[in-house]
């Protein structure tokens, strides 16, 4: 803890040369994709511009589940080292939480899409249904770890919760296909099944998802770095407040050491 | 595994006494099976819906009794005295389980004469064996889903609103696979009886991912808290 | 099974600090009690009794500092087998009788119908209250029964949080004399108490805690004979 409390600006900041980096790296990245998916890249033949909504649509699901697995893969270390484990869980909580929006954004994007081109906000596919239910999850995930007070005891909860998210998921997937494919729906509604991309196109593709990783690990940095000066506070506070309660031993009357002495 | 069944037959005493299950929960279950009726307000809608109902009644249900097998642990930091006598903390998610599963197999028979009388559903023959197997595997699994998550949030505030956010979306692939089995028992047009038995299996899936996971996890859960 | 260290230490507390909501209960507290022996541990309200006890008894992490009991340290789980807890709840099942509530403990250590009677009577419980409902027992017989609880538990250190509250004179007295022959088998017994009340029998060993840390700790007296 104290290493990560060293690690960073004297003015108590975050930010550090790491994140300076991939922050403009990020940056450098978003904007070009920006202005490629906006007016460099063709539209669709069949949905026209709002294609164009794949260049976000498609990069925050990757995020969304990439955060997902390195809240997974943490928590798991977590759990499976005995000492040292919180900085493993400040990431896992970190990751979750940048995740939960990424997640958010990658249903409200899917849903508009499917607006704009089928005129419907939501369809039961499998793949935004699992997402929808990952989403709850996490919400569920993020609530509990809000609660507990003492790292040690919200790491051990929320790695318990995490793990079992990893177990669930696929259950989920499994289910929802099998669900869907009562109604024989399956190869209709995929968005970006249809869409035929040329070059520029899977580039920007490609390039979305680099530039929002970076977004991703700007955001997790940071995150996890003011998880760690809040439990290092928290350690602070411990000394002083460990400090003050012993104090409260020498204000005892010593009257009550004596009068078992006698007879 | 004496332990596990001193704490099951422990539980199930308790509800045996105060009969909650029979008092509450139950006319609780079958007060929603007539509210969807209310709701839905069409026969044949109902009729179609009928397998799907029974186990959503099922789920919230579930909630009120695993609740329930915790609220007794918690009131009197009876926890306590059990973590420190009963050895091995799975012993104890076992036992908590299983009363659970056989309070939950009790309700689900119940909910599913209810949905024979109030909504006209039927099972006959062969597929009654298709039912009772589903009501067994999905009783179990949702047990197990409900024994873990309760003993995730047993000792914390908001316990109570906490323990639908984390066991909904856990059981909401059991409830898919329950309610498309059960339609196939009950004759639906659209599922015949073998893939209702591929829904079997994967409610055995669940069943079994969710008692070893519980088994394992819950040492950890319950020693999270102080 | 390493049971005791080789100079007799059934529990030992080195610098041990808890925290329970973020406030250090215990701020570093340490203590070493040989098996067999019996220590009062004392102290004013919110002293830090209560949680010392929960983490002899492993119910609680440790934040800085050991807590050594039988050889058990670092896993809690192992740790609470050896362990009989007696807290500031007694533990019962409202509704389930007192006998079955005692049963219940039985079975889970594998003790006899025999071992259930004889706690039952050794605390005074008779026929008619042990078939009643904890939940409509007094706060006494709710008392008597926790400690039945944990007469049959039989666990090898004993940790019982203000048992003589709420008891009679002569249910005390009772409770004495089980504390006594539970060290005389070889058990470790540490209670927390606000008084120590000296009728004649022998003072046991006496920790007082204060501000979460051992103020001060003197040893067992023998048998004044002199009135309180």
């Amino acid at each position: 803890m104290t290493t990560a409390v060293a690690e960073t600006d004297a003015a108590a900041g975050t930010g550090t040369a790491a994140t300076r980096v991939i922050g403009v790296a990020a940056l450098v990245v978003v904007a070009f994709v920006a202005v490629s998916a906006l007016l460099l890249t063709p539209a669709d033949a069949v949905q026209g511009d709002s294609v164009r909504i794949m260049y976000v649509h498609v990069p925050t699901a990757w995020v969304a589940y990439l955060a997902f697995v390195v809240t997974a893969v943490t928590s798991g270390i977590s759990v499976a080292r005995r000492h040292r484990t919180l900085g493993f869980d400040r990431v896992a909580g970190a990751s979750a939480e940048v995740g939960v929006l990424f997640m958010a954004m990658t249903l409200v994007t899917g849903s508009l899409w499917g607006r704009l081109t089928w005129g419907t906000f939501w369809q039961w596919d499998p793949r935004l249904t699992t997402t929808l239910f990952l989403f709850v999850t996490y919400v569920g995930y993020l609530a509990v770890r809000n609660i507990d007070t003492d790292p040690q005891r919200r790491a051990r909860r929320s790695a318990v919760l995490a793990l079992l998210a990893v177990l669930e998921i696929p259950l989920v997937h499994f289910s929802v296909v099998l669900w869907r494919s009562l109604h024989q729906e399956a190869s209709v509604l995929n968005l970006d099944g249809d869409v035929r991309l040329d070059d520029l196109m899977l580039f920007t593709l490609f390039a979305g998802v680099v530039g929002f990783t970076l977004v991703y690990a700007w955001l997790v940095m940071h995150r996890q770095r003011l998880a760690a000066l809040g439990d290092a506070q928290g350690t602070v506070g411990l000394d002083a407040a460990i400090a003050a309660r012993r104090a409260e031993a020498s204000s005892v009357p010593t009257g009550v050491a004596a009068r078992t002495k006698g007879a | 595994m004496r332990q596990a069944l001193a704490v099951a037959r422990k539980d199930l005493l308790i509800e045996w006494r105060s009969r909650l299950l029979l008092v509450r929960v139950a006319p609780f279950a079958l007060l929603v099976l007539v509210l969807f009726a209310v709701a839905l307000d069409s026969e044949p809608l109902i009729l179609r819906a009928a397998a799907g109902l029974v186990w959503l009644a099922m789920l919230f249900a579930s909630l009120l009794v695993v609740q329930r097998s915790y609220a007794v642990e918690t009131d009197d930091a009876a926890i306590d005295v059990l973590l420190t006598g009963a050895g091995e903390p799975g012993r104890v998610f076992l036992g908590k389980l299983l009363a659970a599963f056989v309070q939950l197999l009790v309700l689900a028979a119940l909910l599913v004469v209810g949905a024979v009388v109030l909504y006209g559903a039927a099972v006959s023959g062969s597929r009654v064996v298709l039912l009772v197997t589903t009501m067994v595997t999905a009783s179990l699994g949702l047990s197990g889903i409900g024994t873990l998550y309760g003993a995730a949030v047993a000792n914390m505030t908001g316990k109570d609103s906490l323990l639908p956010l984390l066991a909904m979306p856990a059981a909401a692939p059991l409830l898919i696979a329950a309610s498309r089995a059960t339609e196939a028992a009950f004759g639906s047009q659209t599922i015949d009886t073998t893939a209702g038995w591929t829904w079997v299996a994967l409610l055995a899936v669940f069943a079994v991912v969710f008692v070893s996971a519980g088994a394992a996890a819950f040492g950890t859960l319950v020693e999270a808290d102080s | 099974m390493q049971a005791v260290t080789t100079n007799g230490t059934a529990v030992q507390l080195d610098g041990v600090v808890v925290v329970l909501g973020g406030y250090p209960a215990l701020a570093g507290a340490s203590v070493a009690v040989r098996a067999g022996e019996l220590v009062a541990l004392r102290g004013a309200n919110g002293s830090g009794k209560s949680t010392l006890l929960r983490a002899c008894a492993g119910l609680v992490p440790v934040a800085r500092g050991t807590v050594r009991v039988l050889g058990v340290h670092d896993d809690r789980t192992a740790l609470r087998r050896h362990v009989g807890l007696l807290g500031h709840k007694n533990g019962l099942y409202a509704d389930l009788t007192a006998r079955e509530n005692v049963q219940f403990t039985a079975r889970l250590v594998g003790a006899g119908a025999t071992d259930v009677d004889d706690a039952l009577r050794r605390l005074g419980i008779d026929a008619r209250v042990a078939a009643t409902r904890a939940g409509s027992l007094s706060a006494g017989q709710r008392r008597r029964t926790a400690l039945a609880s944990l007469v049959v538990r039989r666990a090898r250190v004993w940790l019982l949080d203000e048992p003589h509250a709420g008891l009679d004179a002569a249910s005390r007295d009772e409770l004495d004399s089980i504390l006594a022959a539970a060290t005389r088998a070889g058990a470790t017994v540490i209670f927390t108490t606000h008084e120590i009340e000296t009728r004649g029998a022998a003072v046991p060993r006496t920790v007082t805690l204060a501000g979460g840390v051992v103020v001060s700790d003197e040893p067992a007296a023998a048998s004044t004979g002199g009135a309180r």
